[in-house]
């Protein structure tokens, strides 16, 4: 097992340095002058020039890229061109927000989507598979924002039982877990949830279905197996890929959404982007990009990793 | 003969996914001793899984229906709640099937499927569960079998998982056992291995084995009756060795083909015969293989044969039995040089 994980940390880091390459080069391709958010419009080309070496804008790419990587390593992602702050201070924070939403939409997801998916599943063709279905769909094909616009109306609005909009009573710098700032987090994961809800739902009906049209299904059966133990051989059946769907939509989820988290004015990844690419913040732009980028790699290799552990059928080659 | 561990009477089996109608069992008529092993030979798609699997009533509920009776081990099958019927399954009746692989849970170890079929039906700890599966690994004659025990279905090889399955379907003492080709998925030395196996412990446990195959020489050696079955009727039955030697069923003539030395050795398949068998969702109205038999008459295609008692337990189901011999010396004169 120790060999087996050393060996997928192992494939995991060459993807790590492509991703990082990937996100400085991106960044460097855009088209405009990544000093124009912040030198005057009038600026004398001595004073540009003077802020270009002072950012290292100047040297060539490659060593560009290098001193980038190494001070990376170490934990320096350089300063924000539009705040003046430490690019790896604002991503953590906005990574750690958008963490918060991120799982509890994934848990919620996962939840409601395995529950949709297993009576879908289970009773196919039936109205509870119809219903089930549709809510998947919905949850797929209606616009986010347009669905969190809509619950705020209804849960703040109308009934005042949430709070609409930003990340606790006194912003986001002081939270706590506790109810006043909990109830922040409810709607914007609530609207993030449904994509994951329907595609978890989605998933797992495939699954049981499939599981169910087995042989070993009818094996069970002839055991004497009532429909709960039969339900708990298909539950195991479908665990193992339920949850790498459900944690790569986390994957997805962590890089915010922008809209969502506009709408709800969460200071989060997707809000952080928004503003660094509005701004041409180059630091913050190909930091945030960097630390989402392995985010989502770590991610899939611990997904990968469960999966191993949970399915037998999964050879450690 | 007077304890009968099955018995079926006039069993229809009738599938009706939507739209459609196919009556794969139409009056089947089976009865099975304690301690007898009975093998129900037949081309593909002749009804004998469907046969056996109704036996537990294992068809999909919604979509099949069933009529006729249907007992097991002393139980009306038929009849029963779902309670009770997961009661018989596995503890009185238990299966054996083709391919173990695909019959087996793959994400569960085999010690821990016989471990939850045992308690499923006894009141055992875990412990002394798993202590009865170790035996039956050994009963089996499955080598190491401890460390088998912890081994999941794809780890084994084909031999070894069907032993584990025999051992699986022994769990609970079961009085009958159902087995579906339980040797066509193996290598032929480790056929004869697993029929020898089931040979053994049929005769220690005294069990009364329904089994279905399309090895003559397997039936031969391991059966004391077989049924023959054709397009979801049995055509004729008897005793396995009057069977090979005298049949009688123009069918069972054609499907066992020359009855020379070669007939009975273990590995041959049967014959195969021209023609196709009929459409199950659309029978014919008179008997079913006298679209390809060579002595059928007009009255044959007009009504469903008789079974007809042959003595000893014989029977066949054929209009024409009685004209039968005349009929075959005519042809084998014909077939002769003049
Ligand atoms: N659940 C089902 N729904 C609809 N049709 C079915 C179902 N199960 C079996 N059948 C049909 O019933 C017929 C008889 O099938 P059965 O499996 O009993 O044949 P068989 O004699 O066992 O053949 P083989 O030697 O190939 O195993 C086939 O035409 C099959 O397609
Ligand atoms: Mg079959």
């Amino acid at each position: 097992m120790t060999g087996y994980l050393l060996r997928r940390l192992g494939y995991a880091l060459p993807i790590m340095l492509g991703v990082s390459f990937l996100c400085f080069m991106l960044v460097h391709l855009s088209p405009g002058d990544p000093l124009v958010s912040i030198l005057p419009a009038d600026a004398s080309a001595e004073l540009q020039r003077q802020m270009m070496q002072l950012y290292g804008f100047d040297r060539p790419l490659l060593e560009q890229f290098l001193r980038w990587l190494w001070r990376a390593l170490h934990g320096d992602l350089g300063t924000s061109i539009a705040t003046s702050r430490p690019v790896t201070g604002e991503v953590f924070r906005a990574v750690g927000n958008t963490l918060m939403i991120a799982v509890l939409a994934s848990l919620i997801g996962f939840s409601l989507g395995s529950l949709f998916g297993f009576v879908a599943g289970y009773f196919r063709n039936s109205w509870a598979d119809r219903l089930a279905s549709f809510v998947s769909v919905i949850g797929v094909s209606l616009p986010n924002y347009w669905l969190g616009m809509v619950l705020v109306i209804v849960f703040s609005a109308q009934l005042m039982w949430l709070p609409a909009t930003g990340a606790g009573p006194g912003g986001s710098s002081d939270w706590a877990w506790d109810w006043a700032h909990v109830q922040y987090l409810i709607l914007p994961a609530l609207t993030m949830s449904f994509i994951p809800m329907g595609i978890v739902a989605r998933t797992v009906r495939a699954l049981v279905a499939d599981t169910l049209s087995q042989e070993f299904v009818v094996g069970l059966r002839a055991r004497g197996l009532g429909e709960l133990g039969v339900l708990r051989h298909v539950v195991k059946n479908c665990a193992p890929t339920a949850l790498a769907v459900v944690g790569l939509q986390l994957g997805y989820l962590l890089g915010g959404s922008i809209l969502i988290e506009t709408v709800f004015s969460w200071p989060g990844t997707g809000f952080l982007l928004n503003q660094a690419i509005f701004q041409r913040d180059l630091p913050l732009l190909q930091g945030s990009i960097l630390i989402l980028a392995l985010f989502f790699v770590l991610l899939n290799l611990l997904v990968d990793v469960l999966q191993t552990v949970l399915d037998p059928r999964i050879e450690r080659g | 003969m007077s304890d009968p561990m099955i018995r079926l009477r006039e069993l229809y089996v009738e599938f009706n996914p939507p739209g459609k109608r196919i009556q794969a069992v139409n009056g089947v008529d089976l009865t099975v001793d304690r301690g007898e092993v009975v093998a129900l030979i037949g081309e593909s798609g002749s009804g004998k899984s469907v046969t056996l699997r109704a036996m537990m009533r294992l068809h999909p509920e919604k979509t099949t229906r069933y009529s006729g009776a249907l007992e097991v081990a002393g139980q009306d099958v038929l009849g029963m709640g779902g309670g009770a019927l997961s009661q018989l399954r596995g503890k009185r009746v238990a299966m054996i099937f083709q391919e173990p692989l695909l019959a087996l849970d793959p994400v569960y170890t085999l010690g821990e499927q016989i471990v939850e079929a045992i308690r499923r039906h006894e009141p055992l700890g875990r412990a002394e569960a798993r202590a009865r599966a170790l035996q039956l690994f050994e009963r089996v004659r499955i080598p190491s079998p401890e460390r088998r025990l912890d081994a999941y279905p794809h780890e084994m090889s084909g031999g070894m998982r069907q032993r584990a399955m025999i051992a699986l379907a022994l769990a609970c003492n079961p009085q009958v056992l159902l087995a579906d080709e339980p040797t066509t998925a193996l290598d032929a030395t480790v056929q004869i291995q697993i029929l020898l196996l089931l040979r053994d412990l049929q005769r220690e446990l005294g069990l009364s084995i329904v089994f279905v195959t399309h090895d003559i020489g397997a039936a031969a050696e391991v059966a004391d009756r077989m049924a023959v079955m054709y397009a979801g009727r049995i055509v004729e039955e008897g005793p396995a060795s009057e069977l090979l030697t005298r049949p009688r069923h123009p069918y069972t003539r054609a499907l066992l083909g020359s009855r020379d030395e070669g007939a009975l050795r273990k590995g041959r398949r049967l014959d195969t015969i021209g023609g196709a068998p009929p459409d199950l969702a659309r029978l014919p109205a008179g008997c079913a293989f006298a679209a390809r038999c060579a002595f059928a008459d007009d009255a044959c295609r007009a009504a469903v044969p008789e079974r007809r008692e042959l003595g000893a337990r014989h029977a066949a189901a054929c209009r024409r039995l009685d004209e039968l011999p005349a009929l075959l010396a005519v042809r084998a004169d014909e077939a002769l040089p003049s």
